[in-house]
């Protein structure tokens, strides 16, 4: 006799041992890694951003209140951290975003290059950010750089005080594209062939369609890409930090450049902490903006 | 659009795409002298595999190499080991508790990182392990548990739970029908989680940084950033030989799951 057939019996429905409380057993290695892993530091992150934690090992920790959201209000530094990172943010995203699209419709057609493409779309994504970093100061290298030559200008790109954040935007859209084309493409191959006869049976051209069906189509995919694009991008380090380290005069300095200075350099824990607290409010009332807004659209 | 247009924007795409990556490999075959003319050329005239012996001896790369595969495995067995039971329950019950933990899951990505990494950092200092591999291995874990746990919730729920009930009506326990029935079809996306997590941690650069405070320790991106030296171009042919050396084991293994992962990703996001 098997535990089944003695709860179970013939003929009704699933049999119990699926539905039984051993559930919340199973939940259990569930929920203590991401308790552990995830919730703790995290909370544990938060709450420093109220105290005026420092890196030395026998300092006092004390309580604070929202004396580091005052300063950080008063920072200039920290203002001019976050409008690059805005700049930086917005430009990357809505730029990996364009560029993608055009490259995912090409890719979802019939054409001979494609294989190629498709594989080089997706290198970027497997190479560590470290080396796209270094890859790129060899391209923008002033005297062994390609640029220069290709151009015959004389133009050190990173160290350029105008030039620097267009520089490291490039990168920042090279890097990303990837993952948001291979999402759009997807996206693409899901919008049902049938929409597309239907348009071109009233006689509609390609932008048309691209209008009327594509892009209604894939709005919800775009709307999921882009979201997660400029958080992403929004929280970016490596890539910048190998590329100028945030320089040069700070401008390319984006907010976790800022907080890696702040926690590590200086040892100002509970400030960085604040400066992480005030970015992660910001993305949710951009995020919270945008997808209110896609939402009423979309209705 | 008219064909040959089409072509052209393509080919404008898989220029862009590409230029970086061979004028990568263009400077690693390079040797010195032909890097210091102006005017650099893309095809080198003299190409030399110099640079890569350069690259070893110049820096720990073999010593980098071995850390940083030591913690990418460590990381990736971990992380499965941990995600795979939590990936089961939550996709096979789903109670409230399940919600608000994939819920969080997806929520956690929002914070940015510094909110993670000084707490722990913090802990780290307190357990004696900053400096060392199995801290930045801990600290890897965290990072890459999330996104695993999404993946692999994922194919587990592709696994028909009909075929786990029919093993368990035949008399099979719950345990025999998860190792016979389940544990076969899960396998390659188990494999392409493994090697996600490898990939995430052998290309990690941040917390790296701010762990691991020595040479002796140091993993693989760290030893590459230490290529760009104050002495510019001598050291820019090992510094491209090493970062092609790097990037070869994250590019094969995203070749083996690339596939998965797109439909992992797609198969997550979907049916949420």
């Amino acid at each position: 006799m098997t535990a089944v057939a003695a709860h179970g019996g013939a003929g009704g429905g699933p049999p119990r041992v699926f539905r039984s409380g051993n559930g919340l057993a199973l939940l259990l290695p569930a929920l203590v890694p991401v308790l552990l892993f995830s919730v703790g530091p995290l909370v544990y992150g938060i709450l420093l951003a109220f105290t005026d934690a420092r890196s030395g090992r026998n300092t006092e920790t004390s309580f604070v209140g929202l004396e580091n959201f005052a300063e950080l209000l008063s920072d200039g530094d920290f203002w001019e951290s976050f409008r690059i990172g805005m700049v930086w943010g917005l430009s990357v995203t809505v730029l990996q975003f364009l560029a993608s699209l055009g490259l995912a419709l090409l890719l979802n057609q019939d054409l001979r290059l494609r294989g190629v493409a498709r594989v080089l779309a997706v290198v970027p994504w497997a190479m560590p950010p470290v080396v796209v970093g270094l890859m790129w100061r060899l391209v923008y290298h002033p005297d062994a750089g390609l640029l220069n030559g290709l151009f015959g200008s004389d133009v050190d790109w990173l160290h350029d005080f105008s030039l620097a954040l267009p520089a490291v935007i490039v990168v920042g859209v090279w890097t990303g594209m990837p993952q948001t084309t291979v999402v759009l493409l997807a996206g693409l191959q899901n919008v049902p062939g049938e929409l597309y006869e239907a348009v071109s049976v009233d006689g509609a051209g390609v932008w048309r369609r691209f209008w009327n069906v594509t892009l209604p189509q894939l709005r919800p995919v775009i709307v999921a890409i882009t979201s997660l694009d400029f958080v992403w991008n929004i929280n970016q380090f490596s890539l910048v930090y190998v590329l100028t380290q945030g320089g040069p005069g700070g401008r390319t300095r984006l907010p976790m450049l800022f907080a890696y200075e702040e926690a590590f350099r200086y040892g100002f824990f509970g400030y960085a902490a604040t400066l992480g607290v005030a970015i992660t409010i910001v993305v949710l009332v951009v995020l919270g903006l945008y997808l209110w807004r896609q939402a009423r659209e979309g209705d | 659009m008219t064909r040959p247009l089409k072509y052209l924007a393509l080919l404008g795409y898989v220029v862009f795409l590409a230029f970086p990556l061979l004028w990568l490999l263009s400077t690693a075959l390079k040797t010195p002298q032909e890097m210091a003319v102006l005017d650099p050329t893309w095809i080198p005239r003299r190409p030399t595999l110099a640079n890569f012996a350069d690259a070893f001896a110049e820096q720990d790369l073999l010593g980098a190499g071995l850390r940083s595969l030591v913690v990418a495995v460590a990381t990736a067995l971990i992380t499965v080991a941990l995600a795979l039971p939590a990936a089961y329950a939550l996709a096979r019950f789903r109670g409230v508790a399940g919600r608000i933990a994939i819920g969080w899951v997806l929520v956690s990505q929002v914070f940015p990182v510094v909110l993670i990494i000084i707490p722990l950092f913090m802990v780290l200092r307190r357990l004696e392990l900053v400096n060392t591999l199995a801290g930045l291995t801990l600290v890897h874990v965290t990072f890459v548990l999330p996104f695993a746990l999404w993946m692999l919730r994922g194919y587990v729920r592709a696994v028909p739970r009909e075929l786990e009930e029919a093993a368990a009506v035949d008399g099979a326990g719950r345990l025999r029908a998860l190792a016979a029935v389940v544990a076969p079809l899960l396998a390659p996306g188990v494999v392409a989680t493994l090697l996600f997590s490898f990939i995430s941690s052998w290309n990690e650069f941040m917390f790296a940084l701010v762990i691991l405070k020595d040479p002796e320790v140091e993993t693989l991106p760290l030893t590459l950033v230490r290529f760009v030296g104050p002495e510019g171009v001598a050291r820019l042919g090992p510094l491209a030989a090493a970062s092609l050396l790097a990037t070869v084991p994250s590019l094969v293994f995203f070749a083996i799951i690339q596939r998965r992962l797109r439909s992992g990703l797609m198969a997550g996001a979907v049916k949420g």
